[in-house]
């Protein structure tokens, strides 16, 4: 029988359906203002899975009306990335609220990790915040910025400080590709340094929506002179992660 | 709670604001401490203080000043507290540990500073602590900017003194304490009006000395496993030691001892055996804080140990009590909290010591690295404490956290991996 993982996360939920270690049905969705609800809609019938497992922002809540278990968002990219990318070392996720880097150990273990701060510097949530004064979708500010090497610099780190560095380069003149790009940039930059911090060993998998952004990844690999993996479809990784613990609990038969 | 209303007052607190903080104090302690299973019956003493809060205690100061007592409000585990119970003066720790009293620190301090100094400055400004209400005397100390700079504000509503604590431990700066110490003892002798006599400060030493031995045993039995008292209430009890009637104190927390100790002869506790163990090191946890402590607790592990002002380094360390005149005391009192290592001082390679000495004391299974933001010694000191529990192999995690909400869920959700490691 199935094994379901979902990841609630602040901006998009994701879920993913395990047949024999086989993804047999994946999904994302807006996580909307009531995320829980959304969640319990897209997951269906829980009886038709043997494990439901959760992870994301929203698992605790989640947990009860699934009655199922919970592990955190780290340790499911840790297990999705490591089973998309067999002997990756190195995990930066990007999401919506926050980003973060998971280091793994030769066996897949994650042997230490960090989190962004309380703020949205280097966030899914930072860019988006952007994107819509430039009146962008991600995916046109991704293009933009991948279409000059010029830069201009956003100085500021805080979404709110930047949003009116933005407006005052709008208001100057700067073409929207190089704003677009130095807005890349900052997020590039805010997230290698947490991977220095971190430290890191090759091969590094990058995983969460802005991975979608294929500017964004050749610039962080640039910067840390390395090539960034990023898995087919990196939205469900942690969702991935997910349902494999529930498939490995269940065969662990605990 | 009795009524106090009367009393608080005479001492010129705001009793309307004060009752928007007594509100809130009964639901939290509710949640955070009540919840829990299993709680050993020798909390009921510390459940009662904390009820009492600012009752009966403030009260007992009150009856205490009537009498001609003197009352010395401190901060800081620097401060000799022998000297002022030998000139029958009374010591008690200072609140700082609620957001209520930021916003009211905020008034006359920069946003961009210590939680723990906004809310101290927000309690007295806004007249809503009658323990700073009592005191006749603030003791600060000179660990940090912040604090330095706090004094002089405070010292607009309370008469305040700072000791000025050397940042090294060279002869020197040794002297220099021993010097410090003495200034004060004159301070408080001509407070009080009473004289140090090699008599009274020998009773007073043994007194502390009586605190910091049942304050060490209570935290030995945290190092059997499973543990026979959660980290919330060891901690809680460590804080109410800043401020209650010392002898009360030692009387109340021996017997709690004797009934852990019986745990661990039974082999029972308050979280399964092998759950895994948390030590905190850094910052101090005032009362209210208990936020990072209700986190990791909830969230399947516990806390065995902290290495910090509200922990091993209040009480580590005796004063040597073989001191035959009052210089000797002096001295030996002197050394003793020099002794201390505080990240105030350069270099401070014996904390690090401590804290993969106690890791494997308390046999813990990983280290939570406590940092109020802003307390720049403690999170630079971060980089050291981190290297060394590395090369031992024993996981650590920094978390920088004030005493605000909004950040909680994202703790836990650094806390919970955090322990999937560990497991």
């Amino acid at each position: 029988m199935a094994v379901l993982g979902i990841d609630i996360g602040s901006r998009t939920i994701a879920k993913v359906v395990l047949e024999s270690g086989r993804i047999i049905e994946s999904a994302v969705i807006d996580s909307g203002p009531n995320p829980v609800a959304r969640a319990l809609c897209l997951a269906g019938d829980p009886d038709c899975f043997t494990t439901v497992v959760s992870t994301g922002y929203g698992r605790h809540a989640a947990r009860t009306a699934l009655s199922g278990e919970i592990i955190t968002e780290i340790k499911a990219h840790a297990i999705g990335a490591w089973e998309s990318v067999p002997g990756c070392r190195t995990v930066l996720d990007i999401g919506g609220q926050d980003s973060k880097v998971i280091r793994l150990d030769i066996n897949g273990n994650v042997e230490d990790f960090l989190m962004n701060d309380k703020c949205a510097a280097g966030t899914g949530r930072f860019l988006e915040v952007m994107a819509r004064i430039l009146n962008l979708s991600l995916t046109e500010l991704g293009h933009k910025g991948g279409a000059t090497t010029a830069t201009v610099k956003i100085n500021s780190m805080c979404t709110v400080f930047a949003e009116s560095e933005v407006v005052s380069l709008q208001a100057n003149g700067t073409p929207v590709e190089e704003i677009s790009r130095a807005l890349l940039n900052s997020v590039c930059e805010k997230v290698t340094s947490m991977v220095y911090r971190t430290g890191f060993a090759e091969p590094l998998v990058f995983t969460g929506g802005l991975a979608r952004i294929e500017v964004l990844a050749g610039m962080i690999g640039e910067k840390l002179n390395l090539d960034v993996i990023v898995p087919p479809d990196p939205q469900i990784i942690g969702a991935f992660g997910a349902a494999l613990h529930g498939e490995r609990r269940g065969k662990d038969g605990t | 709670m009795g009524d106090y209303r009367n009393l608080w007052e005479s001492l010129g607190m705001d009793l309307e604001k004060h009752d928007v903080l007594c509100q809130a104090l009964p639901p939290l302690f509710d949640e955070i401490y009540l919840s829990q299973v299993d709680r050993p019956q020798g909390m009921n003493y510390f459940n009662f203080v904390i009820a009492e809060i600012h009752g009966l205690r403030v009260e007992e100061l009150h009856t205490a000043r009537i009498a001609g007592r003197k009352v010395f409000g401190t901060f800081c585990v620097f401060v000799p507290t022998e000297l002022i119970t030998a000139c029958d003066g009374i010591a008690v720790g200072l609140c700082g540990g609620s957001q209520f009293w930021v916003p009211d620190g905020e008034k006359v301090l920069p946003r961009n500073l210590c939680p723990l100094i906004k809310a101290s400055v927000g309690a007295k400004i806004s007249g809503t602590c009658p323990y700073f209400q009592s005191c006749d005397l603030l003791v600060g100390e000179t660990t940090c900017d912040g604090k330095k700079k706090a004094w002089e504000i405070l010292n607009e509503y309370t008469p305040t003194y700072v000791m000025d604590l050397p940042q090294m431990k060279r002869e020197k700066d040794l002297s220099n304490w021993r010097d410090e110490v003495s200034r004060f003892c004159e301070q408080v002798e001509a407070l009080t009006e009473q004289k140090i006599t090699s008599d009274n400060l020998r009773q007073a030493i043994h007194l502390a000395n009586e605190k910091r031995r049942v304050l060490s045993r209570l935290y030995g039995a945290r190092k059997a496993d499973p543990v026979p008292i959660s980290g919330k209430d060891a901690l809680l009890i460590s804080q109410i030691a800043f401020y209650d009637d010392p002898e009360r104190f030692i009387t109340q927390t021996d017997a709690l001892c004797e009934e852990l100790e019986k745990r661990i002869d039974q082999g029972t506790g308050v979280f399964p055996k092998s759950t895994p163990r948390i030590l905190i090191s850094g910052t101090p946890q005032a009362i209210p804080n208990w936020k990072l402590h209700h986190i990791i607790e909830n969230s399947g592990a516990v806390i065995v140990c902290e290495e910090t002002c509200t922990g091993t380094r209040y009480f580590e360390n005796m004063v040597d009590e073989g001191g035959e005149t009052v210089d000797e005391q002096m001295r030996h009192l002197a050394d003793r909290y020099m002794g201390v290592n505080c990240a105030c001082f350069t270099p401070n390679t014996g904390r690090v010591d401590d804290i993969v000495r106690l890791a494997k004391e308390y046999h813990a299974d990983g280290v939570v690295h406590y940092n109020l933001p802003f307390c720049h010694n403690y999170s630079i000191e971060y980089h050291q404490v981190e290297r060394a529990l590395k090369q031992e192999g024993i996981p650590v995690i920094k978390v920088e956290t004030d005493y605000g909400e909004e950040d909680s869920e994202q703790i836990r959700t650094r806390i919970e991996a955090f322990i999937e490691i560990l497991r």
